[in-house]
């Protein structure tokens, strides 16, 4: 086996220039491309195969082949897949979850069967902390430090206290969890909500009953739709200000939103008019391959390919052949990422700026314009509990 | 077409080509199939829990799933406690097997006999209901159990369940281990709708008034048979467990219930062997639709195979009466 | 305090009308084809998509809603005759199964044609901003359309049904279906119309609620269940069942979500009690719809069907 891959990787290099699929390095993708949040996935498929269309094919002048598959958000269908991508496929590297509920699935069977795990999107707290491993990279953020952002957001804009409110389910405690430990103002409420749920007034109502400075909710999806919409039709956008995290605030939700989230200020770790080379360059091309605007997880989905095309310029295309090596040159992350400055923390989890935004309208369209940066270099809060 | 004559015929060939599958899939290469075949197998155990209720007893139970999950719960609980040492309402926690499936099995047995006590007052349509409703409660009761993961559940970080002599953590012999308790199961249930209580239940089916009307309380036999079918979907649910090693809420989730209901269907109600077909034909498709549209070159397919699959379920009702198991045997007399 | 319960009961009533706009053209397909059919959420979903279409094209929310009825008709005609009518004398498990595989074949050919990104929809300029009911307190004007329509739909159905010929068939049909068909009633063309009818009030349903929440794939499928649960505390097949058991269940959920964790905060720790109160909410209709089903094994209203 050891000996197989070395020499495909020996072939590979020699090959490189010749292109030739059939030796290409493999990466697998388990993604989420079905159902109501199939946009996620879509979005991260396009930007890591972007990365690659760019190059002609190669990562990094290697070439790869990505081998790409619907979790269908269910996870025995993860396993399953990662299964058959791990062994009959002998991919060297997976990617593409997107979901908190595939990760523990995937996971663990990339590593336990010594092959590197990237994620493009979900980032768990356990992966961060207790069960970190030297072969786990997440690409895009840990999920709190989405929420974290959004409470120092809104310490920095003055708020002395906010109703806050996420579904009853584990990642909207997080959310909370989240928004608490950074936001220095008072909580007023807190309420939790149904999963899936589509009518708001309840909570509406008393929101306007309990007169907040403003209000922090994390709604994935549509049900974050639906709150916008009917907090807007409340008449409560103007009087009680919202200030949201990345997910609440993407374009696709900007777009079905419309005119009701005008103003909102929300938090992301990039922004289609961050204004570096690598990003410019990004948006231009994706907006003429694709013919429509990139979403942030199309972002997390090209800055993935190229963190792993830097490290297999490195290591001239050896992966699970040189374990060291490769690890090692994920971790130096040498590439210009779209989001800005870029490194890994010990647990190979990212420390990244963090953007404060406000959605606007531009030509009757609804976007979310950069206004200042509101942390640096910002850490995920389990780092400490990882032995790495 | 098949005569049901053929039927031992072919239990011994589906038998054979399961204990020989390992074999073949290793030669063929692909062994990592076996982890798919382990899947179809425990999923079946299901399907012929609940072909039980709705073939055999005319119970059309739309909560079926919430056994499932009971049995998956009382896996991932006791792993959880053993990994961080803590207990649970005062019981440690533990992975082995000797304790862990039987508990499964009775835990999920009890929780059946809660639910079936009460959901058995109604009849229909209204039974539909309420069991769905019930199936609910539990989602959201474990969506809402935090110390467990909520609705991101839980990992099993030490892996499987450990018994004397038997390693699951080893792929073919989980597979041989999943395989014996289906075929034990499948017996079982064979035995017992061919015994003087499967005629009773069939009794029930037929005409529920005439049984109370001749001094048979058709109640209890209701009662016992959703236990035991509760018990069947407990012990699934626990093997499933372990087969993932993880656990969450989506396991109970009413769609998952859909899912054991349309495999007894598609597969032939009252037949046993028919849900077994149904549990192995839905899940084969649904792993290896967008594999083939993918390699049939139709990429668009290949992410909305539902689209083709829909339809294939409604001609399979429209033109196939009694499912899979009408399309190969013709039923006698 | 007041003010804020008397709010939440508009809510509760809002979200009953609303429900019973699903519930209506459940409870007569099921109550009269005897046909149980998963598929009226998407029929709700249709109507949604087709409002935010038209209403995109035409400028205009009011005439894509009158526009998007024939489309939910015509949609409702090929089911109806492509596959609910082979399933009439059916087991109510093919049913189930048949549509829902119609469910699955709506929920990916919608993602096909439009993508997975939701549609845009808003409320209509005329029917924005709130009424103001008193000096202090302001309810939005959508949600009182909705409330006028549900009533406006309640009271036609009550006529048609009370009142008229074909009413009294229906009525007829789902305590007796023999007997209809031995009076000759051409009882094909009637099951047509009333499936129809009962699509277009899905879709109805479906368009209004465009304005309030996400215009996307699977949106009727969260509904689907709730109007079960509806329909089956009413009493299946019955009009009335479904009016009250949707203001009941519109009102346990709305009210549950509003008061149960601050009652609960009486008691026990806010962490706890917000915890506790969040899952029980979110079972208060389920629970409600076993508690009413222990003791009345048929709900409120059963329809009294001869054998």
């Amino acid at each position: 086996m050891k000996l197989k891959t070395l020499l495909a990787a020996t072939a590979l290099s020699a090959l490189a220039t010749a292109g030739m699929a059939q030796d290409a390095l493999k990466i697998g993708m388990i993604t989420t491309l079905s159902g109501p949040a199939g946009y996620l996935g879509t979005d991260v498929r396009d930007g890591f195969l972007l990365a690659i269309e760019e190059e002609g094919g190669t990562l990094g002048g290697v070439p790869v082949e990505v081998i790409v598959e619907d979790d269908g958000l269910k996870p025995e269908n993860g396993r399953a897949i990662a299964e058959r991508f791990l062994e009959r496929d002998e991919v060297e590297i997976m990617t593409g979850v997107i979901f908190s509920n595939i990760a523990p699935v995937v996971a663990p069977l990339t590593l336990r069967a010594g092959r590197f795990y990237i994620s493009p999107n979900s980032g768990p707290s356990q992966f961060a902390g207790k069960a970190c491993h030297e072969n786990y990279f997440v690409a895009s953020w840990q999920n709190d430090t989405l929420h974290e952002s959004a409470g120092i957001a809104a310490s920095n804009l003055g708020y002395n206290n906010a109703y806050i409110l996420a579904p009853n389910y584990q990642a909207g405690k997080d959310a909370l969890a989240g928004f608490k430990r950074f936001f220095t103002g008072d909580i007023v409420e807190e309420t939790y909500t149904q999963l899936g749920q589509t009518d708001y007034a309840a909570e509406i109502a008393k929101i306007r009953a309990a007169k907040p400075e403003m209000v922090f909710q994390f709604l994935p999806g549509g049900m974050g739709i639906n709150f916008m919409k009917q907090y807007d039709q409340a008449g409560l956008r103007d009087e009680i200000p919202l200030v949201l995290a990345a997910p609440s605030a993407d374009i696709n939700i900007l777009r079905a939103v419309g005119a009701s989230m005008l103003g909102v200020q929300n938090t992301s770790h990039w922004n289609h008019d961050l204004d570096n080379a690598a990003n410019v360059a990004f948006v231009a091309s994706f907006e003429e391959t694709y013919d429509r605007a990139p979403t942030v997880y199309a972002s997390q989905g090209y800055d993935t390919a190229r963190l792993i095309a830097s490290a297999l310029r490195a290591t001239g295309g050896a992966v699970t052949a040189d374990m060291d090596g490769f690890r090692a040159a994920l971790k130096a992350a040498d590439f210009e990422a779209v989001r800005g400055p870029f490194a890994f923390n010990s647990n190979n989890h990212p420390v990244q700026n963090w953007y404060s935004r406000e959605v606007v309208e531009i030509d009757g369209e609804f976007r979310n314009r950069t206004t200042g940066i509101i942390v640096e270099n910002h850490a995920d809060a389990y780092v400490g509990e990882c032995s790495m | 077409m098949l005569s049901e004559k053929h039927l031992p015929a072919f239990y011994a060939l589906g038998a054979l080509l399961l204990i020989i599958l390992p074999w073949i899939l290793t030669a063929a290469d692909s062994s990592y199939l076996i982890s798919t075949a382990t899947r179809l197998v425990i999923f079946a155990i299901g399907a012929v829990s609940l072909d039980l209720l709705i073939g055999y007893t005319g119970l059309v139970s739309f909560g079926h799933a919430a056994f499932f999950g009971v049995g998956a719960y009382v896996v991932g609980i006791l792993a959880f406690h053993n990994f961080e040492e803590t207990t649970f309402l005062g019981f440690d926690g533990t992975l082995t097997g000797l304790i862990v499936l039987p508990l499964a099995i009775l835990i999920s047995a009890l929780f059946a006999l809660i639910i079936g006590a009460l959901a058995l007052r109604t009849k229909g349509v209204y039974f539909i209901m309420i069991t769905l409703s019930f199936g609910q409660m539990l989602f959201f009761l474990f969506v809402s159990l935090e110390a467990y993961g909520g609705d991101d559940g839980m990992m099993m970080f030490e892996g499987r369940n450990i018994l004397p002599a038997i390693d699951l953590n080893d792929r073919i012999t989980f597979y041989y281990f999943c395989l014996a308790i289906f075929t034990a199961f499948f017996l079982f249930c064979h035995r017992l709708v061919r015994s003087k209580f499967g005629r009773v239940l069939a009794a029930i089916r037929q005409n529920e008034d005439r049984m109370t009307s001749i001094g048979i309380r058709p109640y209890s036999a209701k009662l016992l048979i959703f236990v035991i079918a509760g018990a069947g979907a407990g012990l699934a649910g626990a093997l499933m467990a372990n087969h993932t090693e993880f656990v969450s809420p989506g396991l109970t989730h009413w769609t998952k219930s859909g899912d054991l209901m349309i495999v007894v269907i598609l597969g032939g109600i009252g037949t046993l062997i028919g849900p077994v077909m149904g549990a192995f034909v839905f899940l084969l498709l649904e792993e290896f639709l967008p594999i083939i549209f993918h390699e049939l070159g139709m990429d668009l397919l290949k992410e909305h195979w539902r689209v083709v699959f829909g339809p294939i379920l409604i001609l399979i009702v429209l033109f196939a009466k009694t499912g899979l198991y009408g399309l190969i045997f013709k039923k006698e007399g | 305090m007041t003010q804020l319960f008397f709010e939440q009961l508009l809510n509760g009533l809002q979200l009953g009308m609303f429900l019973f706009l699903v519930s209506a053209g459940l409870t007569l397909v099921f109550g009269f084809m005897n046909i149980i059919n998963l598929a009226h959420g998407s029929l709700f979903m249709i109507g949604a998509y087709a409002v935010a279409v038209l209403t995109n094209l035409t400028g205009s929310f009011f005439l894509g809603l009158l526009l998007s009825f024939p489309v939910v008709a015509a949609f409702a005609l090929v089911i109806e005759l492509l596959i609910i009518r082979p399933l009439y004398h059916r087991d109510h498990l093919d049913q189930v199964l048949a549509t829902f595989g119609l469910i699955l074949f709506f929920n990916e050919g919608v993602s096909i044609v439009f993508g997975r990104t939701p549609l845009f929809l808003n409320v209509p300029e005329a029917l924005s901003g709130a009424v103001q009911i008193t000096d202090t307190f302001s309810y939005p004007l959508y949600r009182i359309a909705i409330i006028t329509v549900g009533l406006m739909v309640a009271a036609i159905l009550w006529f048609i049904i009370v009142k008229t010929r074909t009413g009294m068939r229906i009525r007829a049909g789902t305590t007796n279906p023999e007997m209809i068909r031995a009076l000759g009633v051409n009882i094909q063309a009637l099951n047509t119309t009333i499936f129809v009818v009962g699509a277009l009030f899905a879709g109805l349903a479906g368009g209004l609620s465009g304005p309030l929440t996400s215009v996307e794939v699977g949106m009727g499928e969260n509904l689907l269940i709730l109007s079960f649960v509806c329909i089956v505390i009413g009493g299946i097949g019955s009009i009335r069942g479904a009016l009250l058991g949707a203001l009941t269940v519109g009102l346990v959920d709305t009210l549950g979500r509003a008061f149960l964790p601050d009652l609960l905060g009486q008691f026990l720790d806010p962490a706890t009690a917000n915890g506790i109160g969040a899952a029980l909410s979110s079972m208060s209709v389920y629970l409600l719809m076993i508690i009413v089903l222990i003791f009345k094994p048929t709900g409120l209203f059963p329809v009294a069907r001869a054998a």
